[in-house]
């Protein structure tokens, strides 16, 4: 039981082993705290859309299966948009149309397509909690980097000193791109030692 | 020239993979060879340009004619994944050596963020039908472009002695990366 939690967070991490949820990964991550939020936001809807589907994958015809497991996600972010818009609307509008993007995250339908549609419900929650925790892990690695290179801060706090000069790259398309990068090298290289 | 702008923009300053993130999966999956980049991208277009023209209708008539915009994520996702079933249909039917070519990559289309994203967009941006029509079709036009300079470079990458870490998708991210630097060259085209 164990094993299906924690493969997620390391062996087999969703962004830095098999490479799915780019979209996120780079847009998102100009902080700590919005790629924070951003992995909470896409955690709940693998657990809740994982859950629903593991419950109801006796009933779900195998045919209209992906239309099903769309429809089921979908609902799971509008829930999660309207919370965010409700009571964080300041990350709300940071993220824009990225949270609605959800939607099209592939590590959940991937999730749901090979793991929630055959396994019971307890082993579902597990399995997508850690793939889920393994998605912020890398959002927070990721969000961190690039923000103490921005501006020498992580999560607002300054790390560096006041001598730094803030380098605007690494919150525009080619820093997110050139840091993701060298982080997965990095992983590969520490996986490779283990 | 208002139209005209919205295209080379979305085209060239605001690449939707290199400037939004968007489409990143295929594009880091399906570069590694020209033809299969080329059938990619001449697919995804096609969708993305019905998905435009489409998705305007039902916000314009349905969502908000009814209020009911809460459902946009439900039946934008559903409009794209019956529109590449129809179109795969279509194809099989009427068009089967197109179909050969593009068969593989049809299905992939539904899960490609672009496409969602671009609805998103042109809503957000509150585009009108013209508008909407140019802007998906742009989107398309960029997204090829990306996709076959990167097929390029991965056919020229594969020759050379690249450090191990870096293999596979650490590289191909740091060249896309390269690429997006050298599309901020292009900002300044288009009036902000």
């Amino acid at each position: 039981m164990i094993k299906e939690f924690v493969k997620g967070i390391w062996k087999e991490n969703p962004v830095f082993v098999q490479v799915l949820g780019m979209c996120p990964t780079l847009a998102v991550t100009t902080s700590l705290i919005n790629g924070l939020s951003m992995g909470l936001a896409t955690t709940f809807v693998l657990v809740s859309s994982g859950l629903a589907i593991s419950a109801l994958r006796k009933l779900i015809p195998d045919q209209v299966r992906i239309a099903s497991f769309m429809i089921i996600i979908s609902s799971s972010v509008t829930v999660v948009k309207l919370l965010f818009e409700a009571h964080i609307p300041e990350i709300s509008s940071q993220l824009g149309p990225y949270l609605p993007l959800i939607v099209t995250n592939c590590i959940i339908l991937g999730r749901q397509e090979a793991f929630s549609s055959k396994q019971p419900v307890g082993k579902t929650l597990l399995d997508n909690l850690g793939m889920g925790i393994g998605f912020i892990f890398a959002l927070v690695v990721l969000g961190s980097v690039r923000e103490l290179f921005y501006q020498g801060t992580i999560g607002g706090a300054q790390v560096l000193g006041t001598w730094y000069k803030s380098m605007i790259i690494m919150v525009q398309p080619a820093g997110a791109f050139i840091s993701l990068s060298l982080l997965v090298a990095l992983f590969q290289r520490l996986s490779e030692s283990e | 020239m208002e139209l005209f702008f919205i295209f080379v923009a979305i085209v060239l300053t605001q690449n939707f993979v290199l400037h939004f993130f968007l489409g990143i999966c295929p594009f880091l999956g399906v570069s590694d060879e020209m033809e299969g980049a080329f059938g990619m991208g001449i697919a995804t277009t096609f969708v993305m340009t019905l998905t435009a023209i489409i998705t305007w209708n039902i916000n314009t008539f349905i969502l908000k004619a009814f209020n009911v915009e809460f459902l946009e994520y439900v039946s934008f996702i559903l409009v794209i994944a019956s529109l590449v079933q129809l179109v795969e249909m279509f194809l099989k039917k009427y068009l089967p050596e197109l179909y050969e070519t593009l068969g593989i990559y049809l299905p992939l289309i539904t899960t490609n963020c672009a496409v969602l994203g671009l609805a998103l967009f042109m809503v957000l941006r509150e585009y009108n039908f013209v508008e909407s029509a140019i802007f998906g079709f742009g989107a398309g036009v960029g997204f090829t472009l990306a996709l076959v300079i990167m097929a390029g470079i991965r056919g020229e990458l594969n020759e050379e002695d690249i450090p191990k870490p870096f293999r596979g998708t650490a590289i191909t991210l740091l060249v896309a990366g390269l690429l997006a630097l050298a599309f901020m060259g292009f900002s300044g085209l288009v009036p902000t």
